[in-house]
């Protein structure tokens, strides 16, 4: 008789109600609205990003997901006409006001993006450039931090005998593990990743998976993707984003196997039309 | 054959109609098109015969050894030679600074402001303006209130060519770069200085120094600005202060002269400066595929 | 599906629908299958008995088909949320009504001993829980073909008085044994009878489980009915 009620409730059940660890709130997003000139991209958007958790952020494109990210790293502020109200918070903080430092903010909180984007110099250098940035390092210091990061980023073993060659000659899936190398190596907090294996191949886009995995006991990560299975693989809890608005948020098994919202189920399961 | 699908696919006979229509007229357009390349390159051709048959007869030694003398007196074109590479340089040496930084203000800090916007058309306009009105300008703005023709009004009027040319290069260049790129460099927390300074010219460098070749060859041909400023010298002279002498001044000049050794000089000359323009054209087109 | 609009791929839609209508196919042979046991311990038919038997051998190769028709979608559709929800659940319940069956062909076998034997007793109890077995077998393969939860939840909470009769049978068979032990043979088949339909009445409630599981997306609350309490029944023979 127990033999046949544990049958019936293992299914489903436990994974799908895993209580996701929330120990801290890394950066808390509270009434965020988005505009592009008039056109209002995020609307109200509310989302928690737990320390050392991966977010995974899905919905169709031109949903704000992306842009949650530029927000984050206050990427829009290059462009004007583009601009974001209510609070994100981090470390009571609110990194969108106007008089926080950008650079020492995008130093924070790092960014991945869609195509590779190697600088045109060699690997070494490509590296070095964040650094120097910010901090001074004797060059004993700076070997030991390219190494460490290119470490950090699953690169060394491949680049360690070319570190001064140029990093345009690397391959793709290289080339994008040289940007989170690159990204690593300033030693942010946040990690954004958008769509970073969107230009890549399958088994360049599983290292950059287990990169992912690898990353989270250190950095906080949010990654934007147009792949469910993605998602599923990769985040800790998923955020769906439909049209502007945070649809729904839960951890990762939940939301792909029962979401509460029927937009959210409609997308993944693949309905939308 | 499915009687749904619409077209000519169905009637063989008006496929066939079509099919030759299409011929015929691609065969006409093909004609014009060979045609007028045809005549452009006879043209080309007959200019550069003429050239090298006139030319090489002058040339030897003396052409690179000796100034312009007197009719007679087989004179060269030493003093016309230097005063070209020296307002050449020279007046490339000036622009392209100021190209470069309009060019970058241009693509980087206004690429949406209406002054960004004035100042790109009024660039492109003295990219088109006629030389000789740029020769008047310095004129009026250098020569005749400081006091006669010199080689440094030469160089201005010379350097005032380069800027709108490095301007479009530069800027173009710099456009082309990808957003994502720069956005890299921005979230790695760089001021945007330091991304244009060390990231984005590196990118664009082949693109840049190919504009600044093309307007080197472009100003080491021009006579028109000169004739009102460097004027020419038919002596030795090094000094900028004083007119200076330059090739297609000295050509204009002796071309038009009645002495039969001054007018070989004159082809010879322009045969050297086509070589020049030429060199430089191939260094650029070297440059570009360099950077394939 | 909870959902009227269809798939982007309209192809995934039909997929699904196959996948009902194999389930709905099996459930039927079984529910067969059930009804010709109940027939051939009720009225002693042995051919029924016979085809009882004869129909696991498709209800088998039914089984298998809805496997490997699961792990293909599942490899090459990846479903998600409310699909695989669905997916997954074909798999257990095409596991749930294949013990059915087999529990059913058992009932059939042991009829043909039984039917050797001359049983001192009515049959009423069982036949009335056969009746009860059948009804929540019929309703459950409804609530499957619809997607209907709360018929689900009528079948889960019928189960507890399925377990009742049991217990009742449970007790009367054993008086019966200890009063005359010329019984015992009949009266342990008919045990296991009643054993192997109360163990369909619980495949019945674990369909139903997985059936508001797929709608609901969440689990049937932990409260389930538990009714066979015979496992601490202890009946002492009087002295």
């Amino acid at each position: 008789m127990s033999a046949t009620m544990d049958q019936g409730h293992s299914f489903g059940g436990v994974q799908a109600r895993a209580p996701i660890a929330t120990d801290t709130t890394k950066i808390s997003i509270e009434n965020l609205d988005f505009f592009y000139n008039d056109r209002r991209a995020l609307k109200n958007v509310g989302l928690l990003l737990p320390d050392r958790q991966v977010t995974g952020i899905i919905g169709p494109s031109g949903c704000g997901k992306s842009t949650l990210l530029r927000v984050l790293n206050r990427m829009y502020d290059l462009y004007p006409g583009q601009r974001a109200t209510g609070r994100v918070m981090m470390e009571g903080e609110n990194i969108i006001s106007p008089d926080v430092d950008l650079n020492s903010l995008r130093a924070r909180i790092g960014m991945v993006f869609q195509k590779p984007t190697p600088f045109p110099m060699t690997i070494y250098e490509n590296i070095a450039f964040g650094v120097k940035l910010h901090e001074k390092l004797s060059k004993p210091r700076m070997d030991e931090r390219v190494e460490w990061s290119l470490n950090r980023g699953a690169l060394w073993g491949e680049v360690k005998d070319r570190l001064h060659t140029s990093a345009m000659g690397l391959s793709g899936g290289q080339q994008q593990r040289l940007c989170i190398a690159r990204t690593i190596a300033v030693r942010p907090e946040v990690i954004l990743l958008d769509e970073p294996t969107s230009a890549l191949d399958p088994i360049s886009t599983l290292k950059i998976e287990e990169l992912i995995d690898e990353l989270k006991n250190d950095f906080t990560i949010a990654i934007v993707t147009h792949n469910m299975q993605q998602a599923a693989r990769c985040a800790d809890q998923v955020a769906f984003f439909y049209l502007g608005e945070m649809v729904e948020v839960a951890p990762a098994a939940q939301l792909f196997t029962a979401p509460r919202e029927k937009r959210t189920q409609d997308y993944v399961t693949g309905r939308f039309g | 054959m499915s009687a749904t699908v619409p077209g000519p696919a169905k009637d063989m006979t008006a496929a066939v109609a079509l099919g030759r229509r299409r011929m015929r007229v691609n065969t006409i357009v093909k004609v014009c098109c060979v045609t007028a390349t045809a005549i452009g390159l006879i043209l080309l051709a007959s200019i550069l015969f003429t050239l090298l048959v006139r030319g090489v007869g002058g040339l030897s030694l003396t052409v690179f050894t000796t100034s312009t003398l007197p009719p007679g007196s087989n004179g060269g074109l030493l003093n016309a030679i230097v005063g070209t590479l020296i307002q050449t340089v020279l007046g490339a040496a000036i622009g392209t600074p100021i190209g470069l930084m309009v060019g970058t203000y241009l693509a980087e800090y206004a690429r949406d402001s209406a002054l960004g916007n004035t100042v790109r058309f009024v660039s492109d306009i003295l990219l088109s303006a006629p030389s000789i009105l740029i020769g008047l300008f310095v004129y009026q703005l250098v020569v005749s209130p400081f006091g006669g023709f010199s080689g440094i009004a030469g160089c201005l009027a010379l350097a005032l060519i380069v800027i709108p040319i490095v301007v479009r290069t530069t800027e173009d260049m710099l456009t082309l770069i990808p957003s994502t790129l720069r956005e890299a460099v921005i979230g790695l927390g760089a001021p945007k200085w330091k991304m244009i300074v060390l990231v984005c010219y590196r990118v664009a460098r082949q693109g840049i120094l190919t504009g600044i070749l093309l307007a080197v060859a472009r100003i080491s041909g021009e006579t028109a600005p000169l004739l009102f400023t460097s004027l020419g010298n038919l002596n030795w002279s090094l000094n900028l202060s004083k007119p200076m002498a330059s090739l297609p001044v000295t050509i204009y000049q002796y071309a038009g002269s009645a002495f039969q050794d001054w007018v070989q000089l004159a082809w010879t000359g322009a045969l050297l400066i086509t070589a020049a323009v030429l060199a430089v054209n191939i260094a650029v087109r070297a440059l570009l595929r360099g950077g394939k | 599906m909870p959902e009227k609009s269809g798939h982007l791929v309209r192809s995934y839609d039909n997929d699904l629908k196959k996948l009902t209508d194999l389930l709905v196919r099996m459930g039927g042979i079984v529910e067969t299958q059930v009804a010709l046991a109940a027939e051939a311990v009720i009225e002693h038919n042995a051919e029924a008995a016979s085809r009882t038997v004869e129909e696991d051998v498709k209800v088998d190769a039914l089984e298998r088909e809805i496997e490997q028709f699961v792990i293909r979608m599942l490899a090459l559709r990846q479903p998600m949320a409310a699909d695989l929800r669905q997916v997954v659940a074909a798999l257990k319940v095409t596991g749930d009504l294949e013990r059915i069956g087999d529990y059913a062909a058992n009932v059939a076998k042991r009829s043909v001993v039984l039917a050797q034997f001359q049983v001192p007793y009515s049959l009423g109890g069982l036949s009335h829980m056969i009746n009860l077995v059948q009804e929540q077998l019929r309703t459950i393969m409804d609530a499957l073909g619809t997607n209907d939860a709360e018929k689900a939840v009528e079948v889960w909470r019928s189960d507890r008085a399925v377990d009742d009769i049991y217990n009742t049978i449970f007790r009367e068979l054993i008086t019966y044994m200890m009063e005359d032990p010329r019984n015992i043979t009949p009266c342990t088949h008919l045990l296991f009878i009643a054993k192997n339909l109360e163990r369909i009445g619980d495949h019945t409630t674990n369909i139903a489980e997985t059936i508001y599981y797929t709608v609901k997306g969440e689990p049937l609350s932990d409260a389930r009915p538990k009714g066979a309490n015979s496992a601490y029944a202890v009946i002492r023979p009087k002295e």
